[in-house]
């Protein structure tokens, strides 16, 4: 057989893995990207990896629970198997990355620090200063450099990936991308692709995430094909510093070191944060949470302070919607320490010193726990049989999603720190799984007629000179602005149906509009308003789908909210009164399961997106109520628990 | 938004549109032009939104219509170093290069350029492979032997640990390597007939001529204190020693100056220096 080759699509942490573990394999890489690979997203994670750790064990921590805290706090929409095996990697990741030279905060004695993070009561949590994201992914970068400089990588940067190639049987066989300086469009023969573009933020308008996470890639395979899990679960990240074109994170290790949230009692109080005496402030968070405090998962934090703000009238601001994020009490050196980065980031951007003035901040679209569906294959001990060729494949063989554009890992809420791990897991765990696929095919693409190929090609470059030739007289950037609004009005924190369909109506109006634009630059040379105006085409399925998955889901879970559909605190008092309260109210909680507990699956035809629905895996940890914060808490865990532990006696 | 009404002293007139000039080139090879544009003037803007706002516009002061600024950008918080650019005769990033602030500097225009010593691609676009062949010359990586579970890496003191993480923080974003007065332009232009590989063999061979810069040198300082990374420290040596080593370095300090990192360059560079004189001397008695 002619030599095989494998296509990664997509340079941040995922790819990069992806690219490294099966070069070592011995298996060649295109490793094709929007964007040099080293300026990926993933350098915009800030606070850190989890792994259970030597510390968090003797305090009767493991692998295990991390796991369920995992399911637990992503309200166990996850499949389980993948995710078991991604916190059974854990440590293991960590010290690879430590080998690998990254610059891991150190303890007094030369271990590696760790700090807590939201969903968990252990410090998990090993980071580099405030910029854990970017040291990671510099250590993958710098060793796919060492391949590359071997000769087993070759790196096409600034290109643009525009569809899968599947031969007659179905089996993708290599993609189709255009240079974006040159605006050449080739194919790209593979034996195995493996799509690694991260999420979809800029559906939004403006979220936290880098302007190459458009989505386009995932969108392009759904269009060939490829179904997309749960696309209505997008994570809205508590903190954010508000800009005109971006919303800059702000890391949830910001109240993992000690930051505490809060807003005056009285509404829009003039005075400066620091003047305003300890009585006078509200720390909703602790004071409604007391166990998690300000470190409760991130969809109940941002609801809380979107609740804080909308519905109790407590914005710091009056015209602008914010909350503090006090730092101040926390010794300068300290923060510099280990915060340095992101206060850096505040200080730079807003012109104020977070060490000495509490920040002012609010939530932003984040991070698409949603994404296209992959298969696994289970193992005798309900983890992942290694090197199984099922393992992170679409359903179009020969296709493999991994990272955030995967759907895998973080069900309906994702928590901090996961998701380093779950783009470094997936990645390295999907090569050997690629190869074994590899190895398996009669034929290499380097054999296929060339005809397969070449049709690939034309259709894109039909595509393209329409669009060059195209006058309908719309502007690109100003529909991605009014598709950002819809988006973020109808589906973020507080979600309802009649906003839904109405925003479905729009941007389906939008999509029609989008076909109808005319380019200013009808050129040839590094393009970037055709490029655009593609991605933007391309953004209204995967828009589509969350706005319509959204709306099918008649319940709450994780970060999808519905007020129509919250199940509520107890009132009852009396205690057997409350008791039965409890037991109507865990009735409800099995019948809402049976319901929803399943997996949002929409493909694409015709430009509609149909919704389908998958059983969920939660063989290993039954599902339980996620009861964060709710008055009757401890009733109905009790009442949970005996129905578990007897199930005989429930309906 | 504000009310007019209000009794408090103006302190900056507010302008109710920005004037921007901008040096554009079509391609490379070609020449470059000044053209004006005008962006109606609103709170918190960095040049990135004001680059946004004119890429949505497509049309100069003058009312001619333009094909839109081609810019390079990424994560808009300054960690992924794509969009530097010269602003205001400043190389820096243009998503932390605020409104408010260059027009306080200077308040009736302000001036983007591409970066000078990288070859234009387009407008404010430039080439910087050339940084990313030096990391691979100066062979910045942990040479491990693998990706299989090992364990944990060697254990780091504290002091460390946080000597490194600043070097580490690079994002090769070419400021240190604009403002270096021994850093010049290299543009190889590709000769008729040449395939793709032929003429990024002739681009790296060309580059290996010119000084590796204050961003390479620092990698290499970085990897040789990291004590699996010194495994390799002669190999670095040898680069580092070599045609527009370290040696290069004019010690004009600029490199410092303007790295949005603040990334102790000089220091790596005179680390550089010192394990160059060693490493040398090293060599005179090895023969």
């Amino acid at each position: 057989m002619a030599e095989q080759r494998v296509v990664v699509v997509g340079g941040g942490l995922a790819g990069l893995a992806a690219t490294m573990k099966l070069t070592e394999l011995g298996t060649p890489v295109d490793l094709v990207s929007l964007t040099p690979v080293k300026r990926s997203h993933s350098v915009c994670a800030q606070g850190g990896i989890n792994s259970c750790n030597d510390q968090t064990r003797q305090l009767g921590d493991s692998e295990w629970k991390h796991f369920d805290d995992t399911v637990y706090g992503g309200d166990f929409l996850q499949n389980q198997p993948p995710v078991k095996e991604m916190a059974y990697w854990g440590p293991k990741i960590i010290d690879l990355m430590d080998r690998l030279g990254v610059t891991f905060n150190r303890t007094q004695e030369g271990f590696l620090d760790r700090r807590r993070f939201g969903g968990t009561l252990y410090k998990r949590t090993a980071f580099a200063g405030a910029t854990t994201g970017q040291q990671l992914l510099y250590a993958l970068d710098e060793q796919v450099r060492r391949r590359e400089a071997e000769g087993m990588v070759r790196k096409f940067e600034f290109w643009d990936f525009l569809s899968p190639i599947t031969d007659a049987s179905g089996r993708c066989v290599g993609i189709v991308a255009q240079d974006m300086v040159s605006m050449q469009i080739r194919s790209f023969p593979a034996d195995a692709v493996i799509v690694a573009s991260g999420g979809c933020g800029l559906l939004y308008g403006r979220s936290t995430m880098s302007v190459f996470c458009n989505g386009s890639a995932a969108s392009r395979c759904m269009q060939a094909g490829a179904k997309y899990g749960n696309p209505e679960f997008i994570q809205v990240h508590p903190t954010a510093i508000p800009g005109a074109d971006k919303l800059r994170l702000m890391s949830e290790s910001a109240r993992g070191e000690g930051g505490r949230v809060w807003v005056p009692r009285k509404a829009q109080d003039s005075r400066p944060p620091k003047s305003i005496p300890e009585s006078e402030r509200y720390y909703f968070l602790e004071e409604r949470y007391p166990k998690y405090g300000n470190l409760v998962p991130r969809d109940i934090a941002t609801r809380e302070i979107f609740n804080i703000c909308v519905n109790e009238g407590l914005s710091v601001e009056a015209g602008r919607m914010c909350v503090y994020l006090d730092l101040t009490h926390i010794q300068r050196t300290e923060l510099d320490r280990k915060l340095g980065g992101i206060l850096d980031i505040y200080e730079k951007f807003q012109g104020v010193d977070p060490r000495d003035v509490p920040m002012k901040i609010f939530p932003a679209v984040h991070y698409s726990m949603g994404g296209l569906w992959v298969g696994y294959s289970k193992s005798g001990d309900g983890g992942l049989v290694a090197g199984h060729p099922q393992n992170q494949m679409t359903n179009l063989p020969g296709l493999y999603a991994i990272g955030e554009c995967d759907y895998q890992y973080h069900g309906a809420n994702r928590l901090g720190a996961n998701s380093l791990l779950s783009c470094i897991f997936s990645g390295l765990f999907v090569a050997p799984c690629v190869r074994t696929w590899i190895q398996n095919q009669s034929k290499s693409a380097h054999e296929l007629p060339a005809s397969i190929m070449q049709n690939a090609i034309n259709a894109q470059e039909i595509r393209h000179k329409e669009l060059l030739g195209s006058t309908g007289g719309e502007n690109p950037y100003l529909i991605h602005q009014e598709l950002g609004d819809a988006l973020t009005r109808a589906a973020t924190v507080v979600r309802n149906n009649q906003q839904l369909e109405s925003a479905y109506e729009k941007v389906s109006e939008l999509q029609q509009r989008a076909k109808a634009c005319s380019l200013s630059d009808s050129g040839s040379w590094t393009n970037q308003n055709v490029i655009f105006t593609k991605a933007l085409q391309d953004m209204f399925p995967i828009a589509k789908s969350i706005l319509r998955g959204a709306q099918l889901r008649d319940e709450c879970r994780g970060a999808h909210f519905k007020p129509d559909f919250s199940m509520p605190s107890l009132s009852e008092e009396e205690p057997a009164a409350r008791r039965a309260e409890a037991e109507r109210w865990c009735d409800r909680f099995e019948e809402n399961n049976r319901r929803f507990l399943k997996s949002t699956i929409a493909t694409v035809s015709d430009e509609e997106p149909q919704i389908s629905y998958e059983d969920v895996d939660t063989s290993l940890i039954p599902p339980r109520p996620r009861l964060y914060g709710l008055v009757g808490a401890e009733v109905i865990e009790q009442v949970w628990k005996e129905r578990v532990t007897s199930p005989q006696t429930t309906a | 938004m504000s009310s007019p009404t209000h009794a408090e002293p103006v302190v900056h007139a507010r302008p109710h549109k920005i004037n921007v000039r901008i040096l554009r080139q079509d391609g490379p090879g070609q020449p470059s032009y000044w053209e004006r544009h005008q962006v109606d003037y609103e709170e918190n803007m960095n040049i990135i939104s004001v680059l946004q706002r004119i890429a949505s516009q497509a049309m100069t002061v003058e009312g001619k219509k333009v094909t839109p600024v081609a810019w390079d950008c990424g994560c808009l918080e300054e960690v992924c170093g794509a969009c530097t650019m010269v602003i205001n005769g400043r190389v820096r990033q243009s998503c932390s290069a605020l409104v408010d602030r260059l027009l306080k500097e200077h308040a009736t225009e302000i001036e983007l350029r591409p970066m000078s010593k990288f070859p234009v691609i387009r407008d404010l676009m430039v080439d910087r492979k050339r940084m990313f062949e030096t990391l691979k010359r100066v062979e910045a990586w942990v040479p491990v032997d693998g990706y299989d579970d090992m364990g944990p890496g060697p254990k780091l003191s504290r002091a460390q640990q946080e000597e490194n993480y600043p070097l580490s923080e690079c994002m090769t974003c070419g400021c240190c390597v604009e403002a270096c007065p021994q850093y010049t332009k290299i543009e190889v232009h590709r000769r008729p007939g040449e395939t793709d590989d032929q003429y990024d063999q002739r681009k790296r061979e060309t580059y290996a001529q010119g000084f590796v810069g204050a961003a390479a040198i620092s990698q290499a300082v970085l990897f040789n204190s990291h004590p699996t990374g010194a495994n390799i420290a002669n190999e670095r040596m040898a680069v580092l020693t070599g045609t527009g080593g370290v040696q290069d370095c004019g010690n004009a300090q600029n490199c410092v100056a303007v790295c949005p990192k603040k990334i102790p360059l000089t220091r790596s560079i005179a680390r550089a220096g010192r394990a160059a004189t060693l490493y040398a001397l090293k060599r005179i008695f090895d023969h």
